[in-house]
């Protein structure tokens, strides 16, 4: 109850629900999406919006209908019933209409489908050179693919490869990935810089504007990884190596929770993406290259935002 | 009505009903076992409406709590142990939750229950084609829900009893590397009992109403409750037997050392979704189809009107089973497949809301025009056209599969579903319930305690899954014990809603309880001109044995 107490005590105040939206993680009562940080999810979003229009229009419409039968069709508005049981006209609208609104809603569909699914074809985003079209990035596509597998382990982990970055012993840069709240007595306290069931010991690191290419696998039982920030969220199946793509527009940290029941700690086994600048990102991998973890993390614990304009925030 | 009296008349001297062990026991009688149906959706929906209870008790504040009390008192552990053990008992609250509520209440109570009581009535036959192996589907039932609850108490392989990986079973989860145990074992076999008695129940009703509807009323005069039952048989024809299969492999993964779900000697774990979804999509629409087939009498019943668009409402009814059978993977769009794959089941899923839509509006169109009565099965009937509208637009959302990677897994999801099966298939159950109740037992139920039940759990039911979208878009996965304190707000209301539905709840029990301590004596048709299937013509209760002279359907009459 005190919650209900506190939420509308925030709305008074603030006169909005989302007074101070979080980024890159839940906000307390809200409502909708967390905001997006990559295209894809802007593109779900807006869609997201279209849809919502249409189901609401459909869901007034119905129960503006429902509520004019009762007033108009009751017993004792109307005493005697009609006995009409067809009109062939109303059947045909009603059949067509929804046909005609599930094509509106199947092109945005399919488009954002496969925007989503297709991996962007590098060279020839770079090749075109077209600045204007906000669905690529020139400057990331000439830079190339950032590859990095996350395996979901048997621990309730994530483990992360850098699949093109070797380190010292030639091996790709990898380290697994805990939770550090388990909801138990010995957790540390939960703090802003560390959100209690989001954060991590060690986090995903990856430079901002680049285009990263995802793999998912898993040693044991199945897993998902998502970022709802993002956008998106591919399940990590033993035996399998899937696979999607997104772009960070803006740095910041990102979490996201393990989406498949995958046993005990399911709810315990959180994703933490630190969206960096390049060239921490680069010192972060330098440093990563020759194993000492820690004094790599320290290095994006704070995260450098200076002097990089996001595309995100200049549209908007 | 001196037709109800003739009929009563005439059956006096053949209703002899057996004694009672013999009656409740080796029944044979479609109406004592669609009875015992019900009786037994009663006990079940107890139990799984309880462990809703625990899973919204522990979700009602941030922190692992209540359960660990729970835990500590089962298990007599304490500290961390306890709390870890919470962990994987909350995950089986909520995978036994799920299977007894499906398997065990909704499934039983509208086709066992419901469809053994009036599909004879209403296509004039005596009994079931095969009333022993009525008889055998029910107890068939009663052993597989043993079965569930001893798998709830033997050893899980997970630290707790009881298996833990969700209703749908996904092996790895629920192979040896997850639940060791003898419970996932037991309920392989509870699934395995549950399926037969059903697919014996689908052939009883399939050969049924193929074969024993009274004279002159051919398929296209059919009540559409019966041809609702048509469908939903014919689709546990279809799907029960390739769950059936998928669980006979896990089980000799499990047990016999092959490997079709195991990576590491060639198998794959997504085979195991698609043949369980070929199976699980239908299923939801076994669940829904008897609901839409009484909802229709009861709109027709209290307006005084026949069905609008007969017709289509049956033929809908046939497009939803179909096209049921062709969109299972939409509940796996993130498990990896081509993209190509994932337009169609897009495509297909949204095709699914034609029919659906066909529905809502004729049974809209049934109302219009006429003079409708506002009793207690029609209140519930008017909420469920409204709440499944709900439920069905969230479903074209998540159709598109670009959006469902970002919903896929959230409380979103367990909002929609519920919105079609809790609020759907429940306040059909509950509509069925309010109008038959008077015809199966011949007792009055109190009507202030009806309007009063579905008020509240009208209400409580909304404040209960609503808040759910607003988790799920906000990113709160699915099965998950505890959640980062931005999500309170919404769980917090959620839980009220639930202590509200515990009110709804007591007075449907105090109803009961009330009806059949008073016994206030039930008329033949207590619906008056606009109730015309055939077991209006009945006393109530109808006697032992019915329609030993065959009623013949004349062309005009009914549909």
């Amino acid at each position: 109850m005190r919650y209900i107490f506190a939420w509308i005590s925030a709305v008074l105040m603030t006169g909005s629900a989302f007074a101070q939206e979080l980024v890159g993680q839940p906000t307390p009562g809200a409502l909708g999406f967390q905001p997006a940080a990559t295209r894809i999810m802007e593109r779900v979003n807006d869609f997201h919006n279209y849809l919502l229009v249409i189901i609401t229009v459909i869901t007034v419409f119905v129960l503006a209908l429902l509520i004019w039968v009762c007033v108009r069709y009751n017993r004792r508005a109307n005493p005697e019933a009609r006995k009409f049981s067809h009109n062939t006209t109303v059947e045909i609208i009603w059949t067509a209409v929804p046909v005609i609104i599930l094509v509106a809603i199947a092109g945005p569909s399919f488009s954002n489908l496969f925007y989503q699914e297709n991996e962007p074809d590098l060279e020839m985003i770079a090749q075109s050179g077209d600045l204007d079209d906000p669905n690529i990035f020139v400057d990331a596509a000439k830079e190339g693919w950032i590859t990095i597998k996350a395996e979901g382990m048997g621990n309730w982990a994530w483990t992360y490869y850098y699949m093109d970055e070797l380190d010292v012993d030639g091996y790709p840069v990898q380290y697994v990935s805990n939770g550090i709240h388990f909801g138990l007595p010995t957790d540390p306290a939960p703090t802003p810089e560390k959100p209690l069931y989001l954060a991590t010991d060690y986090p995903m690191v990856i430079p901002v504007n680049r285009y990263i290419r995802y793999q998912t696998t898993s040693d044991r039982v199945i897993h998902s990884w998502t970022v709802p920030a993002f956008g998106v969220k591919t399940d990590a199946v033993p035996g399998r190596l899937n696979e999607g793509w997104f772009l960070v527009e803006e740095t910041g940290v990102f979490y996201g929770q393990c989406s498949e029941l995958c046993g005990k700690n399911h709810a315990f086994m959180p994703i933490e993406v630190r969206v960096v600048p390049q060239d921490q990102y680069d010192s972060w991998l330098a440093v990563m290259k020759t194993g000492d973890i820690d004094a790599a993390t320290e290095l994006v614990q704070v995260i450098d935002s200076t002097g990089e304009g996001t595309r995100l925030a200049s549209v908007e | 009505m001196p037709m109800d009296q003739v009929a009563a008349h005439d059956h006096d001297d053949h209703d002899h009903k057996p004694g009672f062990f013999v009656r409740w026991f080796f029944s044979t009688n479609h109406k004592d076992i669609g009875t015992l149906y019900l009786v037994f959706a009663l006990i079940a929906g107890i139990v799984g409406y309880s462990l809703s209870g625990l899973i919204r008790l522990e979700l009602a504040e941030p922190g692992i709590g209540p359960l660990t009390g729970i835990v500590e008192m089962l298990y007599g552990t304490s500290g961390p142990q306890a709390i870890e053990q919470t962990k994987s008992f909350y995950n089986t609250v909520i995978t036994y939750h799920g299977l007894i509520m499906i398997f065990f209440m909704v499934m039983p109570a509208l086709i066992g229950g419901f469809g053994n009581w009036f599909v004879p009535l209403m296509i004039g036959a005596p009994d079931m084609a095969f009333p022993r192996m009525n008889n055998i589907s029910f107890w068939l039932t009663v052993a597989a829900f043993v079965l569930a609850c001893i798998s709830m108490i033997v050893p899980g392989g997970n630290g707790v009893n009881g298996f833990g990986g969700g209703w749908v079973l996904y092996p790895p989860l629920s192979g040896m590397a997850g639940h060791p145990g003898p419970s996932m074992d037991l309920l392989i076999l509870s699934l395995h009992t549950a399926g037969i008695a059903s697919i014996l129940g689908a052939i009883n009703f399939i050969v049924t109403i193929l074969n024993m509807r009274a004279p002159g009323m051919t398929l296209h005069k059919m009540p559409l409750f019966a041809w609702s039952l048509l469908v939903t048989a014919i689709l546990l024809l279809l799907a029960l037997p390739v769950l059936a299969g998928a669980l006979t492999m896990l089980l000799t993964d499990r047990n016999f050392g092959s490997q079709f779900f195991d990576p590491s000697g060639g198998g794959d774990p997504i085979m195991f979704q698609h043949l369980f979804w070929f199976f699980g999509h239908p299923e939801v629409y076994i669940m829904i189809l008897p609901a839409f087939g009484l909802i229709s009498h009861i709109v027709s019943t209290f307006s005084k009107k026949p069905i609008f668009g007969y017709l289509g409402m049956a033929y809908a009814m046939v497009a939803i089973g179909a096209i049921g059978f062709i969109v299972w993977a939409h509940h796996m769009y993130t498990v990896g497949m081509p993209s190509d794959m994932k337009a169609y089941f897009v495509a297909a899923t949204m095709v699914i809301a034609v029919p659906t839509g066909i529905k809502i509006f004729s049974w809209i169109a049934t109302m219009w025009g006429g003079s409708i009565d506002f009793s207690v099965p029609m209140v519930w009937a008017i909420g469920f056209i409204f709440l499944f509208t709900v439920g069905g637009v969230t479903g074209v959302v998540l159709a598109n599969a670009g959006i469902d990677h970002s919903l896929h897994d959230t409380y979103y999801v367990v909002a929609h579903f519920h919105y079609v099966l809790s609020l759907g298939a429940v306040f059909g159950l509950f509509a069925g319930w309010y109008y038959w109740f008077e015809k199966m037992f011949g007792i009055k139920y109190n009507k202030f305690v009806g309007y009063a039940h579905f008020w509240i759990m009208f209400i409580a039911s909304n404040l209960i899954f609503f808040p759910q979208h607003f988790l799920g878009l906000n990113g709160m996965p699915r099965r998950y014990v505890d959640y980062p304190e931005a999500f309170s707000l919404w769980n917090n209301v959620s839980s009220w809603g639930y202590a509200l539905s515990m009110v709804a709840t007591l007075l449907f029990f105090y109803g009961l309880v009330e009806a059949m301590v008073r016994r206030r004596k039930g008329e033949a048709n207590p619906w008056g001109e606009g109730a015309t299937t055939l077991e209006w013509t009945l006393p109530s209760p109808p006697p032992f044995h019915q329609f030993n002279e065959l009623p013949v359907v004349k062309n005009e009459g009914g549909h």
